[in-house]
């Protein structure tokens, strides 16, 4: 059982302790700064943190001593040439009866770095970073340098390789309004799946085009948005289009993953050849951005439901989770020390973690709620942290 | 020479900064960002992005005048001439 929770927030990086079967908060990091992202390397104890600047533009930061110092680290950055397709809304690619425009290309510049991962134990000092707009970076040095997965970057989805000349094939990526609070409206990568059995196998999820995967260490991608659906385009089943809020799989059954996606939550036990909708807009469980996949069962996974689309906040005032136990056929709802009048949280997409029997989850309304019991029942944290981004077992 | 002040937000992150005249040699925009680089190793990690342009809520001006090329900072700075470095963004 894990012995820190860290906390992402609108204010600072929080850091959590148990001592004495008790959590304690610690005074908060990065005091002031957004972060928008913060984790615990599990590999060496490195934690590290996403610093979403209002000003001073997107930084990583990070402490080997446990929280005491953090330091800078070497800004990821686009290298010279790299360009994407913009679109931006609203734009004749959402009429489908509108002639098709020249492609409009942007030097790409990162605006934020969304989500990081760990490589397995065979590759030390292997960190992905996820941002927006979306580029995978590659680190294998503990963070000290950074390269952009070229690959993936001049995938045929996005238009090809940019770098070299113009567009060869169209960009299949949109862009959220959501992945960034000022009003870009880009895509980005928020998940980074690596599989414990085999280091280059690798998933990547972009909001809003899909999943991708590689089984050769990032030099080859392809889609895997089989037997997903969309609402929200003229055709719901179009290849590319999709919005997974968050995508993550079973550690022990890698085949197994889950995505909580804008239009539903999706299962799939075959390794993302085909999902599976196992949600519906009625049974309480369909919209949300947060999903946690036991690290044993695949089949076993929660999920913070909220009424979409115009809303985003608790269902009927009530904040609860629902689970299922087998493989989304069935889900149960989890209320137990949870608010169940006038709750308006939203649980954004890396606010939920497990960590053997416990979960915690963090809010924007500044609400984190702990359980040690799968679910069962839950205790308050605290009621008035900052917005909280995202939320990790240390 | 060129004096260069700076938003007290950026003592936090460069105190080498901080309680000193910063006195560089006059040329363009991005040749005076370049000099405080020199003295505070990281400094325009902080205002430019990795294109050389001022971040979009960084704002700059020469004297009273705002800079006019944000994206490749040819402004002449002249001698005796004060560059600004402030920032602008709103909300909680």
């Amino acid at each position: 059982m894990s012995d820190l929770i860290i906390l992402g927030t609108r204010k600072g990086t929080v850091l959590i302790d148990r001592a004495d079967s008790a959590w304690r908060v610690r005074p908060i990091q990065h005091a002031g700064i957004p972060v928008c992202y913060a984790a615990r390397d599990p590999r060496d104890g490195t934690l590290w943190a996403s610093l979403d600047h209002g000003h001073w533009g997107p930084k990583l930061s990070r402490s080997r001593d446990g929280g005491a110092s953090w330091e800078d680290v070497l800004s990821l950055k686009y290298p010279q040439g790299a360009r994407y397709i913009v679109n931006y809304l609203p734009t004749p690619d959402f009429d489908p009866a509108a002639p098709q425009g020249d492609p409009e290309y942007q030097d790409a510049t990162v605006y934020k770095i969304w989500s990081l991962a760990f490589g397995n134990r065979d590759q030390p000092g292997r960190l992905y970073a996820g941002t927006i707009p979306g580029g995978l970076f590659v680190s294998d040095d503990g963070g000290d340098s950074w390269e952009l997965n070229r690959p993936l970057w001049n995938h045929e989805t996005r238009g090809g390789d940019l770098f070299s000349g113009g567009a060869t094939s169209p960009n299949c990526w949109g862009g959220t309004p959501a992945s960034i609070d000022y009003g870009v409206f880009e895509p980005g990568i928020h998940s980074i799946v690596v599989d414990p059995n085999d280091s280059k196998h690798l998933y990547v999820a972009v909001s809003s085009a899909g999943v991708l995967e590689s089984t050769d260490g990032g030099l080859t991608w392809g889609g895997r948005n089989r037997g997903m659906r969309m609402d929200y385009l003229p055709d719901p089943e179009a290849e590319w289009g999709h919005d997974p809020h968050f995508v993550t799989h079973c550690p022990a059954q890698p085949d197994h993953l889950w995505q909580q996606n804008h239009c539903g939550v999706f299962y799939s036990n075959d390794g993302a050849r085909s999902w599976r909708k196992v949600s519906a807009s009625d049974s309480g469980v369909h919209f949300g951005f947060p999903i946690a996949v036991d690290a044993r069962d695949g089949q076993t996974a929660w999920v913070v439901p909220a009424r979409a689309d115009s809303e985003r906040m608790a269902i009927d005032g009530g904040l609860y989770l629902a689970r299922t136990s087998d493989g989304g056929q069935s889900w149960q709802t989890l209320r137990k020390g949870l608010p169940q009048q006038h709750a308006y949280d939203i649980v954004l997409r890396h606010g939920l973690d497990i960590n053997g029997d416990c979960l915690c989850f963090g809010s924007t309304t500044g609400n984190v709620y702990l359980s040690e019991d799968r679910g069962e029942s839950w205790q308050c944290l605290g009621n008035h942290f900052p917005p909280v981004y995202s939320v990790r077992f240390g | 020479m060129t004096t260069v002040r700076l938003t007290s937000h950026l003592y936090r992150f460069f105190p080498a900064l901080k309680d000193r005249p910063i006195e560089v040699a006059a040329g363009s925009v991005a040749e005076v960002l370049r000099a405080v680089d020199a003295i505070a190793p990281g400094f325009t990690d902080y205002v430019l992005d990795e294109r050389g342009a001022l971040r979009r809520h960084v704002y700059l001006s020469i004297d009273n005048r705002i800079v006019i090329d944000r994206t490749t900072l040819s402004d002449r700075v002249a001698d005796g001439a004060t560059v600004y470095l402030f920032q602008a963004l709103s909300g909680g």
